[in-house]
């Protein structure tokens, strides 16, 4: 993908801020504690305009595209930023921007853009990356609905003004048809959260919707045909994971490389032994073969075919996961032991690419979606 | 060699009923979690039931207080002992120094230590490697310094593990510098209550418990009754004791224990509509680490009762073992799914417990604390280059 100058001077300028304030020992502090993100950089990076950058202008955005998406999140994966740029932003921005009326689209995506925070949570506990497996249920009450139903692993919720939800108004448990999208407000009765850590230093919960009242207006896009909209959204994290652990496996690639060129062992540094260099220039190439998969997502996002789009995004997805869990075990083991230690990055850098590698479809979900639409045989439906 | 005689099945189902009988449901539960922080006072609550059987050094001939089994029935035994998610033996003491204390050891050194190793009186850790001295373990250079009766011993140990519940650390110590690296190491135990020794954790990534420590030695004075073998030929016993290790961590037995726990996991495991072990793709992974497993099963009975002894063989079973483990534990991540993600920690907060199976609640801690297995007991690149010169007769 070919960047403007412009866009060239957005990477400039991202790239400084996440060299300046994600040393590592400073980002282990930020995720040290709640809410596991800076809310001062947050709010920096909604003044700077990188929050809106993707939104449209109409709605207090600045009208870019999916490759200034990717230049924030190849940035963050280098430093490993927790923000909650992804859900938020790409996530139910897209989703807002592609399915929301009006009114929605003037109250959300500026607040969205400004900072606050509304988060995307389509997964359930059994659904294991099938984001047509709904239990969750909406049951119309008068002009509105009534929500029962549990969200699983939802990034950042407890500092969310509103949650993106799923949740089912007819078709069957894994259907796509009868799958609606409603926004609900955070403080609403019988909202609730069981927020945790996770691995990868970010802050999570599952939200718990127990007889949740909503008014009609908080239905977003056509009711049971939100499945569109969720895919899209869903594409969107996919490509913007893949680029976010492009630069992430870059990072682990350039960290391992200086190493073995510091350390010595037998009076010779590790990157002396032969059989060392051989295993490095692997992972230089899977960094390589990555970096393409994921930019070629990226472009996918603007494909006209969303037929396209999903296949190449699954494609990437599904390379990236595998790429990306070798390329992380790879840094550790020739780091060797001082890889295991809490305080040096290399091992938190492999903790997020495995939590890439398995999030918003992994590798299996992503093989098996690629394979479905590129119609190979079996079942095509 | 056929495990397969009237004898054998009935001791593998005496061993099998006494874990099934004996072994207390809260310390299996641990164990089957795959957590590394057991606390001592469950060690030892568990050390003690296997002193009374007469069953906790299974590797020890009955001179020195153990059941003096043959290789059939120590193999049975560390397979069913596996299997019924027993926790780990207090290896270091056990297996690594006891057996070298029985081979180099004074009568002495054996009549004090032996007994205490075996009563659970004494944990022992292992005091080898050094923040220069990894795989090049030879050129290690915490000191020592003969004093009248005494060694004086200056420096530092990395890495080491349960270091911080041992009362005691066999330790590796430089007495002389002046010649080829391997000459010039001694082999010395030392009190941990020794005035001068001090302990710091090194905390791990995965976000699991204490495991490992780095160690210092400040002035520390060791008795020279306290030396293992003679001054400056520590080396000799080093090498007898890594052949030990290496056998020890192929771990082939916990692997299958492993993977009885990643079906049974993918049989109760919901996956949308069904079950995830009715996934074809999911349950052809499985079948296909369960072959690879049973490949280093195979070869590890056939080079253990295979007539000839094994040596720089073992080398391999180390190192496709712990790959093999490896993969399981990544299987085991991949089907827990989202869940994986959660950090420990929290799900025992008052928070309340997120939706998930509890008993794959530490897959992600033991996914990525096992990488350790691929690095330590030699690193399987050491293992290798082990093969390549002692097997292979290759020259680097
Ligand atoms: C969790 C854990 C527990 C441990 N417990 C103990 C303990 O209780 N007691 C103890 O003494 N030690 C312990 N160790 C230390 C362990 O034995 C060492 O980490 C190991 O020997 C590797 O040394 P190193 O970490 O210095 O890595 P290095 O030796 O620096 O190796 C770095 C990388 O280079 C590779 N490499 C090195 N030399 C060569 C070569 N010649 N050819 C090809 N590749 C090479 C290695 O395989 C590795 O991939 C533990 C380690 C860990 C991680």
């Amino acid at each position: 993908m070919q960047l403007s100058d412009e866009q060239n001077l957005l990477r400039d300028s991202i790239a400084r801020f996440v060299d300046d304030e994600y040393e590592f020992s400073r980002r282990q502090k930020i995720v040290a504690v709640e809410p596991g993100f800076s809310r001062a950089h947050w709010r920096r990076m909604a003044e700077l305009g990188w929050l809106g950058a993707t939104l449209p202008e109409s709605h207090g955005g600045l009208g870019g595209g999916a490759a200034e998406m990717a230049i924030v999140m190849e940035q963050f994966g280098r430093r490993l930023v927790t923000s909650p740029y992804l859900v938020s932003v790409v996530m139910s921005g897209t989703a807002l921007a592609e399915a929301g009326d009006e009114a929605q689209k003037s109250r959300w995506l500026p607040a969205i853009a400004e900072g606050r925070i509304v988060a995307f949570a389509e997964g359930e506990a059994p659904a294991r990356h099938d984001p047509a497996f709904v239990e969750t249920a909406a049951r119309r009450d008068g002009a509105g609905y009534v929500l029962d139903g549990a969200k699983h692993l939802v990034p950042f919720a407890s500092e969310a003004e509103a949650f993106l939800v799923s949740a089912r108004t007819g078709g069957a448990q894994a259907q796509s048809a009868g799958i609606s999208l409603f926004l609900v407000p955070a403080k609403s009765p019988g909202v609730s959260l069981k927020p945790y850590r996770t691995h990868d230093g970010a802050r999570a919960a599952d939200l718990v919707l127990a007889g949740v009242r909503l008014g009609g207006d908080t239905r977003v896009g056509v009711e049971g045909e939100a499945f569109g909209a969720i895919e899209l959204a869903l594409d969107h994290a996919a490509a913007a994971m893949c680029v976010e652990a492009s630069g992430a496996m870059w990072a682990v690639h350039d960290q391992t490389l200086a190493y073995m060129k510091l350390r010595s062992q037998f009076g010779q540094t590790l990157g002396s032994f032969q059989a060392l260099q051989h295993r490095i220039v692997d992972v230089y190439i899977k960094c390589q073969l990555a970096q393409s998969m994921a930019w070629d997502a990226v472009a996918a996002l603007d494909s006209a075919d969303p037929t396209d789009r999903a296949r190449r995004v699954s494609a990437a997805k599904a390379h990236l996961a595998g790429a990306a869990m070798a390329v992380g075990k790879e840094g550790i083991q020739l780091h060797g032991g001082i890889a295991m230690t809490d305080d040096l990055a290399i091992g938190h850098y492999f903790k997020r690419l495995a939590a890439i590698a398995h999030t918003y479809g992994d590798g299996e979900y992503h093989m098996e979606r690629f394979r479905r639409l590129s119609g190979l045989g079996g079942n095509t439906g | 060699m056929n495990l397969d005689t009237p004898e054998l099945r009935a001791f593998r189902q005496e061993v099998r009923d006494f874990f099934a009988r004996e072994l207390p449901e809260d310390i299996r539960g641990k164990v089957a979690e795959d957590r590394m922080d057991l606390p001592k006072e469950d060690q030892r609550r568990w050390h003690d039931i296997l002193v009374k059987k007469n069953w906790a050094v299974p590797s020890w001939p009955v001179e020195w207080g153990g059941p003096g089994w043959d290789d059939a029935r120590q193999y049975i035994y560390e397979r069913e002992y596996a299997l019924a998610d027993a926790p780990r033996h207090m290896s270091y003491g056990i297996n690594l120094l006891g057996k070298s204390m029985m081979k180099f050891g004074t009568e002495a050194q054996k009549t004090r230590f032996l007994t205490r190793i075996r009563n659970g009186d004494d944990f022992w850790c292992q005091g080898f490697s050094e923040p220069n001295a990894g795989s090049d373990l030879a050129s290690l250079q915490c000191k020592a310094v003969r004093e009248g009766e005494h060694y004086v011993v200056n420096g530092s140990k990395m890495w080491t593990s349960e270091g911080h519940v041992a009362d005691w650390i066999f330790c590796l110590v430089r007495t002389d510098g002046s010649g080829k690296k391997q000459f010039g190491i001694t082999f010395l135990l030392i009190d941990m209550k020794s005035p001068g020794v001090e302990m710091q954790p090194i905390w791990t990534y995965d976000g699991g418990g204490r495991e490992v420590n780095q160690t210092f030695f400040t002035d520390v004075r060791v008795p020279v009754e306290n030396r293992l073998g003679d001054e400056n030929q520590g080396w000799n016993i080093v090498k007898y004791l890594l052949g030990i290790e290496r056998f020890g961590t192929a771990e082939v037995s916990r692997s299958l224990a492993m993977l009885a726990r990643l079906k049974r996991f993918a049989a109760g495991a919901r996956h949308r509509g069904g079950r995830l072990i009715d996934d074809p793709a999911f349950s052809r992974k499985i079948a296909e680490v369960e072959i690879e497993l049973r490949a280093v099963e195979l070869t590890e009975m056939r080079l253990l009762f295979g007539g000839a002894p094994a040596g720089a063989e073992a080398s391999l079973l180390k190192l496709r073992g712990t790959e093999v483990q490896g993969r399981i534990l990544e299987l085991l991540y991949d089907a827990v799914g989202s869940h994986a993600q959660v950090r420990i920690g929290d799900l025992e907060a008052a928070k309340g417990v997120p939706a998930g199976p509890n008993q794959a609640r530490h897959a992600g801690t033991a996914f990525f604390n096992y990488r350790k297995t691929l690095i330590y007991a030699g690193s399987n690149e050491i293992q290798r280059n082990i093969i390549a010169k002692a097997v292979l007769g290759l020259r680097g």
